[in-house]
């Protein structure tokens, strides 16, 4: 069995109460790093550990945290990324419903460590269910003296602060997120400067996922340096992959990085292999916005060796033969799943999604949706294949955030992968519309 | 679609009022602004819907133009700009959802209501719309019903007939 950090109490009745929580030992870490170490001592830990960012990009954490500005008289602020919306992930939102103590004594000792006094938790707008969870366990953490002013009679005040979202997918990216917390569209901000530098009403802000600020629970508790013995190489620690699709036993698991991933979809320990006695066709392992990768690729590097969930791991062979870890929403096909047909609902989705503001962006994603969508109904040209790899190229690079880049990877992996079953869809037009 | 034509009067009651107050708190001097979404959210959650009587008012308790809140309230798509069904049973219909069967149940839905998507069902009860990933993509296929947005994980024909009987129970 592979070690929990952060889900090794989940199935403990009660464990979303402040009590049985604290009886299981939370609200340690914060005791440590208030009592004993210095703000500074808690960034050290962070950046021992090796912590990179859980919401996908996979930037260390305890950098982010260093490069903080801190200039005189201006508050700072962390604001927690609970925005979770992209298709295939949703560990944080398990994490919040069942752990929701993890996040908030993560957020007390991130906020210690960064200076800020008002934190804000920005969860997106359809999980009110955890916004209330939230605000139940914020509740009883401030009356158990872990909120509010002098904790633990350090001297540290922090009040906590709950912001449901009003639907809208961009606003997972930092900016946009902050946009929308200061009372606007979601629409990004170009960076830099990012966020450590003018983020939230112009002040220096650290934004991170739900995932990476429980994490720095254990890292706290177990040390830096522990904490990155687990792992493999540059990716430390566990990570939580949301599992979907067709698999036997979808759902949240956590794992140590560098398992193989033929043990993580074959092994009963996750899950369990494909459903319905199937053949695995293709995989995309981070979240919609990565490139999908046939079975024989996920599995295997292209020099035959076992292809590992890391982050240098998933993406070896760059976009040629590889993917990326992003968010961890690890989305099986069957060999029954048509991938024309996925790969235009990704595209409305992005088309949907996208904020409007750059042109290559807004006109790009309906584009693609369009041929997408009349390939998927037998309506497609041969030459319609190629045009979508342009339009693609035309997105990737030339939009203020990444979501163009997301909209466009999918699509130009699927042709690059699965080129015979755009074919096929072009060639046999009736068959394709059934 | 924005309906500014629309003259429902709106009385926000005062709980709503005091509500909306302890949200405006919890943000820094003169950022009152900041608490737009969430105070949409509640005065929906009492209407059923935003007219722009409503939003209006929002704009004069925050101290902003009316067209920041429309602004807002059309940019994202958790607020409605037209009377609803009382229940709206949102169903996922991205992808991986669509993987195990998400759009077929989508159709049941339909069936059983005997209306089209984003329309109401004559009884004003009911209506139901294809929504974006709802970040439950493990025990697909998922909707959800709002104000709370109270989760329906792994539905069947089955588990939908009984929600909807149930739901009609509650009259
Ligand atoms: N979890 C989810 O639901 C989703 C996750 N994503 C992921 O988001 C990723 C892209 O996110 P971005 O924030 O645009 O990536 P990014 O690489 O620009 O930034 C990552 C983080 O590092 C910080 N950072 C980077 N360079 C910095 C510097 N020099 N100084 C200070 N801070 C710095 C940024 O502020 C940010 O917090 C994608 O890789 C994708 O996997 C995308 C969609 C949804
Ligand atoms: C379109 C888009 C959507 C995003 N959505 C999320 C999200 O839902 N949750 C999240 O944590 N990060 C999301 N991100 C990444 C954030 O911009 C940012 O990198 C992250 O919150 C930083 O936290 P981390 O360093 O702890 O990962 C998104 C990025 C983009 C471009
Ligand atoms: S890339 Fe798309 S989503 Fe991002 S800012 Fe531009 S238009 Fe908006
Ligand atoms: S795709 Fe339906 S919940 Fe994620």
């Amino acid at each position: 069995m592979g070690r929990k950090l952060l889900l090794e109490h989940i199935n403990v009745p009660g464990i979303n109460t402040f009590q049985v929580y604290r009886e299981k030992g939370g609200y340690r870490a914060v005791e440590k790093a208030l009592k004993t170490m210095s703000t500074d001592d808690v960034v050290e830990e962070v950046k021992k550990s090796g912590l990179r960012g859980r919401g996908g990009a996979g930037f260390p954490t305890g950098m982010k945290w260093s490069f903080l500005a801190k200039p005189d008289g201006v508050p700072r602020y962390l604001v927690c990324n609970a925005d979770e919306s992209e298709p295939g992930t949703f560990k944080d939102r398990y994490l919040m419903t069942h752990i929701p103590h993890a996040l908030i004594e993560g957020m007390i000792v991130a906020s210690y460590a960064l200076g800020a006094n008002t934190s804000y938790i920005y969860v997106r707008g359809e999980m009110m269910p955890q916004v209330r969870i939230l605000e139940k366990a914020i509740a009883e953490a401030k009356q158990a003296g872990f909120l509010g002013k002098n904790i633990l009679g350090s001297g540290f005040d922090l009040e906590l602060y709950v912001q449901p979202g009003g639907g809208a997918y961009i606003c997972g990216e930092e900016t946009a997120l902050l946009e929308s917390l200061e009372g606007k569209r979601g629409n990004p901000r170009i960076k830099p400067p990012f966020p450590a530098i003018a983020g939230l009403y112009g002040c220096p802000t650290v934004v991170n996922n739900v995932e990476s600020i429980a994490a720095v629970v254990p890292v706290i508790n177990e040390g830096g340096e522990e904490y990155a013995k687990i792992g493999i190489g540059r990716s430390t620690g566990t990570k939580l992959i949301s599992a979907s699709g067709n698999l036997r036993k979808p759902g949240v698991y956590e794992i140590e990085l560098g398992i193989s991933v033929e043990d993580f979809i074959y092994s009963d320990e996750y899950c369990g292999g494909i459903a319905n006695g199937k053949k695995l066709k293709a995989v995309v392992a981070g979240g919609s916005s990565v490139p999908i990768l046939p079975a024989n690729l996920i599995l295997n590097l292209a020099n035959g060796e076992k292809r590992l969930m890391s982050y240098e791991s998933l993406s070896e062979g760059g976009f040629a033969t590889g993917t990326m870890l992003g968010s961890g929403g690890f989305i099986a096909f069957d060999e029954d799943q048509c991938i024309v047909r996925n790969t235009w609902n990704f595209a409305r989705f992005y088309a949907h999604e996208s904020c409007g503001q750059c042109s290559p962006c807004r006109e790009g994603t309906g584009w693609m949706e369009k041929v997408l969508h009349r390939l998927e109904l037998g309506q497609g040209k041969s030459s319609d294949m190629d045009l979508l790899v342009s339009v693609s190229k035309q997105i990737e690079g030339n939009t203020i955030c990444p979501l163009g880049d997301a909209a466009a990877w999918p699509v130009a992996s699927a042709i690059r992968h699965f080129r015979d079953e755009f074919e096929w869809h072009v060639s046999n037009p009736q068959l394709a519309v059934k | 679609m924005l309906r500014v034509e629309d003259t429902t009067a709106v009385e926000f009651p005062a709980a709503l009022i005091s509500k909306c107050q302890e949200i405006i708190g919890r943000y820094p001097e003169g950022r009152q602004k900041s608490a737009l979404l969430p105070i949409l959210h509640e005065v929906q959650a009492v209407f059923g819907w935003l007219s722009s009587n409503a939003m209006d008012q929002v704009a004069e308790m925050l101290n902003i133009k009316a067209i920041e809140v429309y602004e807002v309230a059309t940019f994202y798509t958790m607020y409605f700009l037209q009377p609803k069904g009382k229940y709206v049973l949102e169903v996922c219909r991205t992808g991986p959802c669509c993987l195990v069967g998400a759009e077929k149940i989508m159709d049941y839905i339909g069936e059983k209501l005997g209306v089209k998507e984003g329309e109401v069902t004559p009884d004003g009860l009911f209506s139901y719309r294809g929504v974006e990933c709802l970040a439950a993509c493990g025990y697909a296929p998922v909707l959800q019903i709002g104000p709370e947005y109270t989760f329906y994980e792994n539905l069947t024909p089955e588990s939908v007939d009984k929600l909807i009987a149930e739901l009609k129970g509650k009259m």
